[in-house]
């Protein structure tokens, strides 16, 4: 067969494929288009795959993730599966206990998914906009920077340090969240900075 | 990582000491068991806990928390013992021969210098003899009383097997055993691997831990050959590279450092870093320090950093402390001294030891801002849980926001593997609800923040004005902007210093490698082992050839691997003084009479003459250290210490107490239990179901391990009427937790100095957020006090009681 087919494609042939060479070997030819009816596509065959690695150790498995919908075509798209990445030549499609799960975590119920506040002595979060959370927290620094900073030590020399402000990065994010995070961290001052390298 | 998850494939024995690879990390475990089905590879565990691994393996021995190090130096003075010695690489590899200061010495458990009221030493002569020619005098012939190996010899010394077993509790015959074993891979042509974990890092001494491992794999020849190595398994998928970039209290991406106070300006902090070599004709690579960190200064600043302002020096803040690590910030926060704080996907509620004092550090910041993807416990720590987390929210006055960020599906970049790969991904799924990707985050608030300065002035804003932010949506930098930024380009044409005529890379380009970065302020990078990871060809992360030349394990066309596509680090040392491999059969690089070729990319300059140039470049010696001279705190050789809580005294000196050179806070000194009240000794570990406190946010996950429990031995629920499957209460001076009991005979109790010593495992998985059932992690009992060379908490050896607590059994 001089056709190039794609993995969906064969997918949706090949299920095509097994309903109606069982039927027509049995003799019920005339039965076979109804039967194609009632045959289902594979769940995969309408999905738009995307590599990915997982998230959890720094074994960096690799994933193939399929969604309902294409990401890049600028449509909503919804994982609905995660496996192994059979080319991958650390895992070689294989996933831990963890790794099986993964599509579980996407879709935690307890994924944050608003911004909230929390004010002082309150026993709830309220909600609050992005733009009322930037300039919330944007002022903070602000302030506190301008107040806290210290540019000169008690010997006279040049330190340029913001000691009254933390930042903890994750160690989960990419390369890019990190050098941009990096950026913006060490611009202000800030000497108290840390991942998850010591813990 | 010095070698790869698939270049475990390659060996012949594989150790696994401080770590859990078989459960901890399971896809890359298979490469042992590869190891051991293809090539009859042995795997030798040594464990408080007999673990899943050790369940595989062809054997195991038990061993006290926190005693690693005399495990290791026993192994090492045994493998002098019995002449098990790759004498080549010794001699030649490593600086045996080279002649140490006579001020240097070592005598009840301390090294000279020991100041007790500083708990510091004065480290001026833990350092070589230099000759008249500026270079450290050697004796290759290892005769001289003063050389490395001699003195090495002395160290050990104390370190009999009957010293191993009386500090250890290890059985003297599995340590002899583990011994013979270990040292049949002197030979060139057997080859160990060290697999290692969390389990030796968060010790008060964990460097050393590592340390005694890496001067054990030099004695063997066993560093920079295929199935070798010193293997750090690593915990979070991109740890390696928040490290590598650079995101702690001290560092500069790519390994630089921030600067100190009294380094007053460029000159003063470039004046430390010459890094001229010690031994002639060797590379001595950071050499090349000032180039990247120019180039480092032109990726942050662009234009306002020139030579006129060195650089933008100021543009850096200046520590007057080593670091503002973790434990230092929280204990500064404690005491009001810290008004903000931001975590970005970290969860310290559950991470950082001695949870009250975290929750009370907490309380008294003004602005908590957490982003995460999922609700953790930290955004919530003033949340009322009952026991679980017992606060009352009205008196705590932090205003908390809590930001939802985007997970791995459904962003884009890339993550660093153990084994250095850089590897990209794609996003697939649209976000949940309102999240949002850091970098959006990130780019929003800087945007603000700018504009705050720019319209209203304020305390030096220059570093916040002329950050470099040129990306085509200021808002949010795209993952392949930021990645190039990175790599490195070229900021005018460079030319070749040896032939000016010839245009090496035009301006605007990005750089093929590091070796083309330049200290004039015509080469930009943010991070110059990553240079090569995007070049003019493109995204070399994104790379997805797995085929694999000479069945080396290498990958070399699979993603990119820092430095350089480098896929095993100090490879020169695969092959002999002239250059031909110890073992044809692990063949990695070779000199072929004109340069290095094979199937990595070679340490070490592909021309450089194999018996002029040895093959550490990264040091100014040229060979691997087995006496580390100053660059350790707590000494040049590691030395047995007990855990900061411990049931036994150090017997090389009872007065010391834990890492005598380890920093610890008045208030925890404070807290810090004996064992008249807390005999028993604890661990935290973690569990196959469950990665730190994410998954508990998953329901088949939380389904699999739903219930916090501690794990003890049968007989210590015997001593303490603690019924199988019962709940318990186990207590330290800091905290206490409520656990159902897991009575096993995965641990067992040793005797150590003729003392009985009970185990009491505690894995760290619950808080009380996400889909699993609210209960505790060790980080309630463990002490405040981290190693001294780079404050990682001490939260595998720690003291704790244990009684049984009302409520049913469940077996």
């Amino acid at each position: 067969m001089n056709i190039d087919l794609s993995r969906r494609g064969f997918l949706k042939l090949a299920g095509a494929g097994v309903a109606a060479t069982s039927l027509g070997a049995m003799g019920f030819g005339e039965a076979e288009a109804a039967e194609q009816a009632h045959v289902r596509a594979f769940k995969l065959a309408s999905t738009t795959e995307t590599r990915n690695i997982c998230t959890y150790c720094s074994v960096a498995c690799g994933i193939i993730m399929y969604s309902k919908g294409d990401l890049k075509a600028g449509e909503k798209a919804e994982l609905i599966h995660i496996e192994g990445d059979a080319d991958h030549p650390t895992n070689r499609g294989t996933l831990c206990p963890k790794g099986s799960a993964l599509k579980d975590f996407v879709r935690s119920e307890t994924r944050a998914t608003k911004p909230r506040y929390r004010a002082p002595g309150a026993s709830d979060w309220q909600d609050i906009s992005w733009d009322e959370a930037f300039d919330k927290i944007a002022r903070a620094i602000k302030d506190d920077r301008d107040a806290n900073f210290i540019e000169k030590n008690a010997e006279g020399q040049t330190v340029n340090r913001w000691t009254t402000a933390g930042f903890l990065a994750a160690s989960g994010s990419t390369n890019e969240t990190a050098w941009a995070t990096y950026k913006v961290v060490r611009s202000l001052g800030i000497v108290g900075f840390d991942n998850q390298a010591r813990v | 990582m010095t070698n790869a998850w698939t270049d475990i494939k390659n060996t012949d024995l594989v150790i696994v000491m401080g770590g859990n690879a078989a459960e901890a990390h399971p896809c890359g475990f298979k490469w042992v068991t590869e190891a051991k089905a293809t090539r009859g590879a042995r795997l030798i565990v040594v464990d408080p806990r007999f673990t899943r691994t050790a369940s595989v393996a062809d054997y195991y021995a038990p061993i006290r928390p926190g005693t690693d190090i005399a495990f290791l130096m026993g192994v090492i003075r045994w493998c002098i013992e019995n002449d098990k010695v790759q004498w080549d690489y010794v001699r030649h590899y490593t600086n045996a021969a080279f002649l140490v200061k006579e001020g240097y010495g070592w005598s009840e458990g301390l090294f000279n210098g020991y100041d007790a009221d500083k708990r510091a030493y004065d480290m001026s002569d833990w350092e070589y003899q230099i000759g008249d020619d500026g270079f450290a005098l050697v004796d290759p012939t290892l005769q001289d009383p003063r050389c490395v190996w001699n003195l090495l010899k002395a160290h050990v010394d104390v370190y009999t097997p009957e010293f191993v077993e009386r500090v250890t509790g290890t059985p003297r015959d599995r340590f002899l055993h583990i011994c013979e074993a270990i040292g049949e891979c002197s030979a060139p042509d057997k080859v160990m691997t060290s697999m290692y974990a969390l389990g030796w890092t968060q010790h008060a001494k964990g460097a050393q831990n590592i340390r005694g491992m890496a001067m054990l794999q030099l004695i063997l020849g066993n560093i920079g050959m295929r199935g070798g190595g010193v293997n750090a398994l690593r915990g979070h998928s991109n740890i390696q590279g928040l490290t590598d970039l650079g995101l702690m209290s001290n560092l500069i991406p790519g390994y630089l450092s921030i600067p100190r106070d009294s380094e007053v300006d460029f000159k003063t902090y470039m004046s430390t870093k010459g890094n001229a070599p010690l031994r002639p004709g060797q590379t001595s690579y950071w050499q090349n320090y000032r180039k990247f960190m120019v180039s480092f200064q032109k990726a942050m600043w662009g234009d306002a950093a020139t030579a006129g302002n060195d650089w933008a020096y100021h543009y850096l803040p200046k520590l007057d402390v080593p670091t503002y690590d973790i434990l230092r910030m929280f204990d500064m926060m404690a005491r009001g001294e810290v008004n903000l704080y931001f975590c970005q996907g970290f969860n310290p509620m559950l991470s950082f030891p001695n949870r009250a004092k975290v929750t009370r550090a907490l309380s008294r910041l003004k602005l908590l801002v957490v982003m995460d993807p999922l609700q953790t416990e930290t955004a919530a720590f003033w949340q009322d849980h009952g026991i679980y987390n017992d606060v009352d929210p009205a008196s705590i006055q932090t205003e908390v926001i809590e930001l939802p960020t985007t997970c791995f599906a459904e962003d884009e970049g890339a993550t660093i593997n153990s084994g250095r790969w850089l590897q990209w991904h794609w996003a697939g799924a649209t976000p949940p609800g309102q999240a949002r990707p850091d970098t959006w985050i990130m780019g929003n608030l800087f945007q603000r923040l700018r504009e705050l300065y720019r319209t209203e002035g304020g305390v030096f804003p220059d570093p916040i004005v002329n950050l470099s932010w040129d990306y085509k949506d200021p808002h949010e930098p795209s993952a392949e902007e930021l990645a190039k930024e990175m790599n490195g380009r070229a900021l005018a044409d460079l030319y070749d210093p040896k032939d000016p005529g010839k245009l090496l890379v035009p301006a605007g380009a990005q750089l093929s490698g590091f070796g083309l970065l330049r200290d004039d302020g015509t080469t930009m990078s943010g991070c110059w082992i990553f240079t090569g990871s995007w070049t003019q060809d493109g995204n070399m992360m994104a790379r997805r050839d797995n085929s694999d030349p000479g069945d080396a394990g290498t990958f070399p066309n699979w993603s990119f691997s820092w430095p350089a596509n480098r896929r095993i680090l100090y490879n020169r040392a695969s092959a002999d003084l002239s250059g031909k491999p110890w073992d044809p059969d692990r063949k990695l690089i070779e000199w072929d009479g004109q340069q290095w070729t094979g199937y990595d990319v070679p340490d070490i300059a592909v021309t450089a003459r194999p018996e002029e140039v040895m093959p550490f470049i990264m040091t100014n010696e040229g060979t691997g250290r087995l006496f580390v001279r100053k660059l350790m705190v707590d000494g040049p050789f590691p030395t047995h210490m007990e855990p900061f809580e411990s049931p036994v005294a150090n017997p090389l000196n009872p007065k010391l107490l834990g890492n005598p050179a380890a920093r610890i806070f008045e208030e925890d000194l404070k807290q810090l239990g004996t064992s008249d009240a807390f005999p028993f000794v604890a661990t935290s570990y973690r569990l196959t179901e469950h990665f730190h406190f994410w998954t508990k946010h998953n329901r088949i996950n939380a389904a699999l391990q739903p219930e916090f429990f501690v794990e003890i031995s049968e007989e210590l629920a015997a001593e303490k009427g603690i019924a199988r499957g019962g709940r318990v209460r186990v207590w330290s001076n800091r905290g206490e937790v409520w656990a159902k009991a897991v009575v096993t005979k995965r641990i067992r109790p040793l005797t150590c100095d003729g003392k009985t010593v009970h185990i009491v495992g505690i894995p760290l998985h619950w808080g009380f957020t996400g889909a699993a059932r609210k209960g505790f992690g060790p980080n309630s009992l463990t002490p405040f006090v981290g190693d001294a060379n780079i404050q990682t908490p001490e939260f595998k050896a720690f003291l704790v009681n244990i009684e049984p607590a009302e409520g049913e059994a469940v077996s």
